[in-house]
């Protein structure tokens, strides 16, 4: 496996998948050992991968390159590089812990490991691809399985937000595809003369021919892109898909949602958008900026009135995303370090908290905020893990969601200093949303309804615990992760600001 | 006059380019005096007899496939690599009904009478499409196209004792008569202003330059409203949900592919033929100029598509809702006539392969659903998921593909049309068409969200569904294609790439 390590982290979740389909459903043991099994092997080769990466290049590594389709240019082209590494790395973590997360899923195993699987794989493909025709299947390959994940396993109201999802998605990916096209007819592959859908000559501007170097033109795709990756992000005013699918989809599903994907519109941002279209990403930085402002004020808004814990935790995504896009958005080193770098942190954190909520809706069978009070006494361990989790969401110094945030507002400062001070109030409303609840749910007298209520168990706490070490490494000394991404990144603010 | 100019036929032609149509010619007496000897209660000879002559002639024009054409009857009919390429479609087609009409209650059940015949029958379009796609002159177009008609207004009104099926063989009849009626009007205009049956006559004679362009687009007109009846395009859709939805099941998957494509191939060749400038086909140069012909395609396009989607978001029936979902695939085909560029053709070709394959998979579920619930509502389908899980997954394939997301085959199709348009800048004919695609999101989900995520009502039936063994494999056989070709489309993409320019270098 150490040829294709990437093929291998992407594909062996869809070999594990086959083999589940193969398996009858009565034997349901056996289909969710397979599916933690195929799960686990992407993890040890993301350990194998942040052991041999090399931290100094700036180059792609592990690279595999094919012709795919010969006809239209298409390329089996994979490859990381510093950006994409610490997804490639988060996306393996979580979809194994989110595996086990689900061993309580008591419907349709069957198909739920083989679509969570198959989810594994896209999402793995998406921060793998250097072909834009690759990354787009990768990138549409998640929807069919995440439709119904949540439309099968999710809550109530789960028809509505799946097809609301899948729509929203779509929506954005063919305006994503459009400008995909667009690139692929107006870019010259300097070795053979014809179009190409290799995103290496897509970023290298001298291969765009006359009509991919006029502005409006360059503004107009940026845009179709945008949109495409903003409405997965979500950026306002396209998240309203968000809390619906994350309140309806089930446990592990909203930890790989918030986890993984709203990074790749961020992702995709970083990758597509910026090298390819850097007049216009330099051009469109302010109103990236204020946009981010806003979603980490909307989002803190909207997040302090909701009742349903679920809800509150979506948006906290809203708001935290809306630091990677104001990172994004300044052009400068520690901006764009702490960008990705809150990327990863908020994956880790946002699990902890969507695992969290996933535990004491098990047992109490609803997520109202009001509705508990003084659990502390009842789940003293529970309590102490959850509360973890949500001082590392507001940024508490120590926890790995502080250094992020503090990178990105150093960075931001000295560009827009407006934007950075309105966007601090975000998190001073994100303190006060994490603590209102954390009183109303584990504090005050104790609630007599739940007094039978066990503690987290020992599964539960499996999947938490590792996230939680990341969560206090990473606070206290985040180098290996900034390591892993330092040179590409400072690079890419070279290519693209000068 | 070219008309009095008709060659004897050569026997040796016929042998030799024609040997799957007479193959088929063959198999439909066969199939038909079988069926008289066994007095019509045996089914299984004429089912087998159809079968077998069709794989046979399926197999000829597979080794067909790449070979030196030429002309049969005295120039009435070319084969080409496009009609190789079709010829190869529509016997797929006729065998794929075959094989599955076999094991439908609506043609196979106990009460039915004279089940023979439509095998017979079946195997009759089949040849007629054929001719379709070798028409090179304005008789054998015409011929051709009412050999499809009549025959598919005797298949939709196959169930005899059924108000639905009968009226929609009705309308199909009226409809086909008035519309053919427009188009032999053109047609007879474009041989007036030129002299000439033949295409390529006809294209000499509007090259003289001495044409009247208000005529030529009267002409053109009618013509394209006789074509767009038999694709079924905006504005001459009118009876296709209602004959999907009355006819058979099979046979409403037979239409919606077979004559569909052969009026694709019919008017690929007819109008590249006349109206494109020349081999390079860079036709905005040439003849066209006359008439805006693009922006005629553009509107006729955009405007079925965005009519076929908006109206199937509101069915509740799944055949009916594949009817509008047919009318609007032939939107997005038509994309592909725009500029009438070899790109833009031979991505319609690709999207014909593909669109076979999904659309006769998603109408063969509704058949083998059919023969369990005796309904097509999706109120009755609820749960329907987990009672055929298999059947239902490859139902999800065709779906995903009829939609048009990867990694399904008709994504790749889709981006064929969508890369051959804008490489013309054509932009806001590909953002309606990209919208709409959105849209159908919403109702081929429709069917998805019945079968799986909807929680069926209390007390109903969730027994297991067993589907025979044939509807299984020839589900599978549509499905491998389905998912296949949206990830190596290559080989495919190529042939149809070849058949388009083995016609265009012919000319």
């Amino acid at each position: 496996m150490g040829e294709h390590i990437l093929s291998w982290m992407t594909f062996f979740p869809v070999i594990g998948a086959a083999v589940i389909a193969f398996i009858p459903s009565e034997r349901k043991e056996v289909i969710k050992t397979v599916a933690a099994a195929a799960a686990a092997v992407p993890l040890i080769l993301a350990v194998k991968l942040f052991m041999e990466f090399d931290r100094a290049t700036t180059s792609f590594q592990f690279v595999e390159h094919y012709t795919w389709i010969k006809s239209f240019n298409i390329e089996y082209f994979m490859g990381i590089d510093g950006l994409s590494v610490p997804m490639v790395l988060l996306t393996a973590l979580l979809s194994f812990l989110c595996v086990i997360a689900s061993w309580n899923i008591a419907k349709a195993e069957k198909g739920y490991f083989a679509l969570f699987l198959i989810l594994e794989a896209g999402m793995m493909g998406v921060f793998c691809a250097l072909d834009f025709f690759l990354f787009y299947v990768f990138w549409e390959v998640m929807l069919l399985p995440m439709y119904f994940l949540i439309g099968i396993w999710g809550g109530p109201r789960r028809e509505y937000a799946a097809i609301k999802f899948f729509l929203y998605t779509l929506a954005g990916s063919v305006l994503m595809l459009l400008a995909m096209i667009a690139f692929y007819l107006n870019t010259t592959d300097p070795v053979t003369g014809g179009h190409t859908f290799n995103m290496l000559h897509m970023f290298d501007q001298a291969n765009h021919n006359s009509w991919l170097q006029l502005t409006n033109i360059r503004h107009l795709l940026w845009l179709g892109l945008f949109i495409g990756f903003a409405i997965k992000v979500p950026i306002f005013p396209f998240h309203t898909w968000l809390p619906d699918a994350h309140v309806e989809a089930p446990t592990a599903v909203s930890v790989i949602l918030a986890g993984v994907l709203l990074k790749m519109g961020t992702y995709g941002i970083l990758r597509i958008s910026y090298p390819m279209l850097p007049d216009a990403a330099v051009w469109f930085a302010p109103a990236l900026a204020i946009l981010g402002a806003i979603n980490i004020l909307y989002g803190a808004y909207c997040a302090m009135a909701q009742t349903d814990m679920k809800k509150l935790v979506a948006y906290s995504s809203v708001s935290h995303m809306g630091y990677v896009l104001l990172g994004m958005a300044a052009f400068t080193e520690a901006g764009i370090n702490g960008a990705v770098l809150q990327m990863f942190n908020h994956g880790t954190i946002t699990a902890m908290m969507f695992l969290c909520v996933g535990v004491i809706y098990d047992r109490a069978h609803h997520r109202e905020i009001n509705g508990f009070g003084g659990l502390g006494l009842q789940m003293p361990i529970y309590t102490s893990v959850f509360s973890f989790a949500l001082f590392a969401a507001l940024g508490l110094p120590g926890l790995s969601g502080f250094v992020g945030e503090a990178m990105i507002f150093m960075g931001v400062f000295p560009v827009y200093r407006t934007v950075a001070i309105v966007s601090a109030l975000g998190l001073i409303i994100g303190a006060a949303y994490v603590l209102w609840m954390l009183q109303r749910v584990f504090l005050g007298p104790k609630n007599d309804k739940y007094d039978d209520l066990p503690d987290i168990s020992t599964r539960e706490l499996v999947t938490l615990v590792p996230i939680g070490i990341l969560v206090l490494l990473f606070g206290v000394y985040p180098m290996p992760v900034l390591n892993l991404m330092k040179a590409s990144l400072n690079n890419l603010i070279k290519v693209v600001a000068g | 006059m070219e008309l009095l100019h008709v060659n004897i036929p050569n026997w040796s032609d016929l042998a030799t380019h024609w040997r799957p149509e007479v193959m088929l010619v063959g198999t439909f007496l066969l199939a038909l005096l079988g069926d008289l000897v066994v007095r019509g209660r045996r089914p299984a000879v004429p089912f087998t007899v159809a079968l077998v002559g069709l794989t046979m002639a399926g197999i000829c024009a597979v080794r067909k496939l790449g070979v030196e054409g030429g002309t049969v009857m005295g120039d009435l009919v070319v084969v080409d690599g496009l009609a190789a390429f079709f010829r190869i479609l529509f016997i797929f087609t006729g065998l794929a009904t075959v094989l599955f009409a076999w094991t439908s209650e609506e043609i196979m059940g106990k009460k039915r009478e004279n089940k023979g015949e439509f095998f017979a029958l079946t195997v009759l379009l089949t040849l007629a499409a054929c001719v379709m796609a070798e028409a090179r002159d304005l008789l054998m177009l015409f011929l051709s196209m009412e050999a499809v008609g009549i025959v598919s207004y005797v298949m939709a009104g196959y169930m005899r004792g059924s108000l639905r099926s009968t009226e929609a063989s009705l309308k199909y009849v009226i409809f086909g008569a008035v519309s053919s009626a427009i188009m032999l009007y053109g047609l007879s205009l474009l041989y007036g202003m030129t002299g000439s049956m033949q295409f390529e006559g006809i294209r000499a004679g509007l090259q003289t330059g001495d044409v009247n362009a208000f005529g030529l687009l009267v002409a053109v007109v009618l013509v394209m409203a006789g074509m767009s009846y038999k694709i079924a395009a905006v504005p001459f859709h009118y009876w296709a949900p209602d004959v999907y939805e009355g006819a058979p099941t099979p046979v409403s998957a037979l239409f919606s592919v077979g004559p569909k494509a052969a009026g694709f191939a019919l008017m690929i060749r007819f109008f590249y033929t006349t109206l494109a400038a020349g081999p390079d086909a860079n036709a905005s140069a040439g003849l066209i100029a006359q008439i805006n012909w693009p922006l005629l395609m553009a509107v006729i396009s955009a405007a079925t598509m965005t009519y076929g989607n908006l109206v199937a978001l509101r069915q509740a029936n799944v055949k009916r809702m594949l009817a509008y979902s047919s009318i609007a695939h032939v939107g997005y085909l038509l994309m592909g006539f725009v500029l009438l560029t070899d790109a833009g053709l031979q991505a319609i070709l690709f999207y014909l392969l593909v669109y076979t394959f999904m659309n006769l998979g998603a109408f063969f579920f509704v058949v083998a659903v059919n023969n369990h619930l005796k309904s097509e509502h999706l109120d009755d389908w609820v749960g329907l998921g987990f009672r055929m899980p298999w059947a239902a997954s490859l139902m999800i394939i065709f779906l995903g593909s009829l939609t048009g997301i990867p990694p399904f085959a008709g994504f790749a199709a889709k981006l064929y049309l969508f890369t051959a348009v804008m490489d013309r800048q054509w932009f806001w004919l590909v953002i309606v068409a990209g919208l709409n695609s959105v849209i159908s999101l919403y109702y081929y989900f429709k069917v998805a969200k019945a079968m799986f995520l909807m929680s069926p009502p209390e007390g109903a039936d969730m027994s297991p569904l067993k589907l025979h063994w044939l509807q299984y494999t020839v589900l599978g056989v549509l499905a491998i294609p389905t998912l296949a070709l949206g990830l190596f489309f290559g080989r495919f993409k190529g042939l149809a790439d070849r058949a388009i320019e083995m016609m265009t270098t012919g000319l």
